[in-house]
């Protein structure tokens, strides 16, 4: 039974993390038709600009991290049977960090910090942009705070036991972002702060991209992991079955945490500022990294093939088709995993060293990211909160059906989005054009797929309208509170009976990332500190 | 003896290290795998060996490489630099023979706005930035590489088929950054002459 104030700590993060995914979605579909050209009226780079770096902030950085610091409270309260650890503590987090949020959207909604959410040094926002994009982080170090607490005085209360599933990944997250974020703290604390405030005259832009680089890859675990976490953990028990390892998950979360750190350089293939043997050895490390995902990929269609069974499904594909698709969570992990599997060919190519010159910021990135992003990712976020929302908020959900209909328009409106984005990149359109204004033949064959683009963010909007649609009338339903179903945790087929200590504690591997951080980030970083390099003042846009 | 209770430390720290990777290992072997998970597993990781096999020897002996030559140069004094002067910037020959291209990327162009260089011919392009970030890539071309202010960015390719290519810049720089790109004919070799002008005698350093 989860009190009423650790529902509210987890619906005030939710929510904050929704409206902005709401307003974000918004600009998305404004930057799709302004970009097509189709309405000269809209033309305009000024406010281009300033609503793709605000739709990537809100996107990238506050719809994720409210939502993972929400969900991550829920589950540790509801995985461990506690109360939240010092609420006190969790609500300053919740609190900075939407002063960050806020703090960081007036100049980003005023273009004054229309440098996109990679901040590209030496272009230079105003000082309050960079300010409150380090209190939002620093608000998620407090949730870190709380988890890795929570964790820890679990397992000394509970000695030799299993750390839940959910908590254990959880843990893992939280871990996984304090590392992450260090590289983006030490590029905003020692260059991009100083150069707005004057302190300093120049940046060194290879070390700004290096250091941007530590975070950029792992960040995108840091979002991913809540959607893993609700494969192994919900979707079993939704799909009525059992998870198929209980053990495997616990290694595939390790592995994400891991080796998700050490491999940031696939973004700076094309970087002129790194050597090519620390590029080739990052992308060793990425490819590896895609052995957990692939292992998720079989576990979770293992415990769907179990429950398909289990309700009567026979044959090699019979027990697909009696698999519950009316439940939004297995519909949406049966949606997440196709745009998974699509976009992981996507990224395999990507992480591919030289073939990596062929799409560099071309229009096939965003396409990709969308499509794993957006896609494999949000849906999940969705299915999440279809789940919780009923529980958070003691009324069940206003329509069911509704949230069907929602999941089948994100899945076809992406697709219909992000399918013409990866052909355009290989098209030669560069990502980031507010217009295209190139005089040669090359653009004409680029004008059909962005009117399919406009189609594709349409449908998504609407989709987007319908989940906070629902959510809302949920929420201010006149039902009274009565709806008494508690949360439900997935069980594995076959319990866990002797788990080693190093897949139920992050000791080890908290050092195991220690040295392979010092290994793969230690000689790339120092190195500008050898060699001569000239700084470059800072630029405005 | 000093040496003698390092080595002592050695060998236990060895000891320490030898006793937990027995450990690892002896309670990795207690985990329960199923039989089509640990098949899967084994799938999973030669298909990634390969992968990674055919990206390392391709690097190792093909010399297939993204551009990685890590040369600082001072952006701020490209003009009173010998190499990025305005007059030596666009197509060359160096003194073995060896086409040479040296750009320049400011907001919100590539100078010279137009270059021809020949077809089939291993050309060196060699670009440094005046201000911001930008990258450059020349569509069906693995002709791509980031800009970065204070470093040059060295890529050796050849272009095998003539025609005329637009050159883009595609990393975002600006309120402008829509408007940079500039062209670039690629000439039948037997058709295509050095320019004359600034002929460079030797490679001039980067001052």
């Amino acid at each position: 039974m989860v009190s009423p104030a650790d529902r509210k700590l987890t619906i005030f993060h939710l929510w904050v993390a929704f409206a902005a995914f709401i307003v974000a979605s918004f600009l998305g579909e404004y930057q799709v038709l302004e970009r097509s050209g189709f309405i000269p009226a809209l033309d305009s780079p000024t406010v281009y600009f300033a609503s793709v770096s605000t739709h990537g902030v809100l996107m990238g950085f506050v719809l994720t991290t409210f939502f993972i610091m929400g969900f991550g409270y829920y589950t540790a309260t509801t995985s461990l049977n506690t109360p939240i650890w010092n609420p006190k503590l969790a609500w300053y987090g919740f609190w900075i960090s939407l002063t960050g949020t806020v703090m960081a959207a007036v100049p980003l909604l005023t273009g004054k910090a229309s440098v996109l959410y990679t901040f590209y040094l030496p272009m230079q926002a105003h000082v309050a942009f960079y300010i409150g994009a380090t209190l939002l982080v620093v608000g998620s170090w407090l949730w870190c705070a709380v988890m890795l607490v929570m964790f820890r005085q679990w397992k000394q209360a509970n000695p030799k036991q299993p750390v839940p599933l959910a908590m254990f990944a959880t843990t893992a997250n939280a871990l996984l972002w304090v590392w992450t974020s260090v590289g983006v703290a030490l590029e905003v604390l020692f260059q991009a702060i100083p150069l707005a405030l004057g302190w300093i005259d120049t940046v060194d832009a290879g070390l700004a991209r290096t250091l941007f680089a530590w975070t950029l890859h792992p960040i995108v675990y840091f979002w991913l992991i809540p959607a893993y976490i609700a494969f192994y953990v919900f979707v079993p028990k939704q799909a009525g079955g059992y998870l198929f390892s209980d053990e495997i998950a616990r290694a595939a979360f390790i592995v994400l945490a891991v080796f998700g750190l050490p491999i940031g350089f696939h973004h700076l293939y094309m970087d002129p500022a790194q050597t090519s043997s620390w590029k080739l050895l990052h992308g060793v490390g990425t490819l590896i990294v895609s052995l957990p995902t692939l292992v998720t990929g079989f576990t979770v269609i293992a415990s769907l093939e179990i429950a398909g069974r289990l309700r009567g499904g026979t044959g090699l594909f019979g027990w697909i088709g009696s698999l519950p698709w009316t439940n939004p969570m297995v519909l949406s992990v049966i949606l997440s995993l196709l745009m998974l599997i699509l976009g992981g060919f996507g990224g395999v190519i990507n992480a591919s060293y030289a073939m990596n010159a062929m799409i560099h910021n071309t229009a096939w990135v965003p396409g990709h990211f969308h499509l794993i992003f957006a896609g494999t990712t949000v849906i999940m976020y969705f299915a999440i909160a279809y789940y919780l929302w009923p529980m958070l908020v003691k009324k069940p959900l206003f329509s069911n059906s509704l949230a069907l209909v929602q999941l089948w328009t994100w899945f076809i409106g992406m697709g219909i989005l992000t399918t013409p984005w990866h052909v355009l990149g290989l098209l030669g359109q560069p990502r980031r054009l507010s217009s295209m204004v190139y005089n040669t033949l090359l653009t004409l064959a680029w004008k059909p797929y962005e009117l399919a683009m406009i189609f594709g963010g349409l449908i998504m909007l609407c989709s987007a309208c319908l989940f906070i649609y629902n959510l809302v009338k949920t929420q201010l339903s006149p039902a009274p509170e009565s709806f008494i179903q508690e949360i439900e945790y997935a069980e594995p087929i076959r319990p866990v009976a002797a788990l080693p200590e190093y897949l139920n504690d992050f000791t080890l591997w908290n050092r195991v990332i220690a040295v392979l951080m010092a290994i793969s980030f230690g000689i790339p970083i120092l190195q500008f500190f050898f060699m001569d390099t000239y700084g470059s003042p800072g630029w405005g846009y | 003896m000093q040496i003698e209770l390092l080595i002592q430390k050695c060998q236990n720290l060895i000891g320490q290290a030898v006793d937990f990777v027995h450990d690892f290992i002896r309670q990795s072997r207690s985990v329960h795998i199923d039989d089509l998970e640990r098949k899967w597993i084994n799938i999973t990781l030669s298909v990634i060996g390969l992968m990674i096999v055919i990206i390392v020897l391709d690097a190792l002996i093909h010399n297939i490489r993204p551009p990685s030559k890590v040369e600082t140069i001072d952006s701020a004094r490209l003009h009173l630099s010998k190499e990025f002067a305005e007059s030596n910037l666009g197509v060359q020959l160096d003194g073995n023979g060896d086409v040479i291209v040296r750009m320049v990327a400011g907001r919100y162009s590539f100078f010279p706005k137009h270059i021809a260089v020949p077809a089939e011919t291993k050309l060196t392009l060699r670009w440094v930035s005046m201000d911001v970030l930008h990258g450059v890539h020349i569509p069906m071309t693995n002709m791509s590489t980031m800009i970065i202010p204070g470093y040059v960015a060295e890529i050796t390719t050849s272009f095998p088929k003539p025609g005329e290519y637009p050159v883009l810049c595609n990393e975002y720089c600006g309120l402008g950054h829509n408007h940079m790109w500039s062209n670039i004919s690629v000439i039948a070799k037997e058709d295509w002459k050095a320019p004359v002008q600034n002929f460079a005698k030797k490679e001039p350093d980067n001052g």
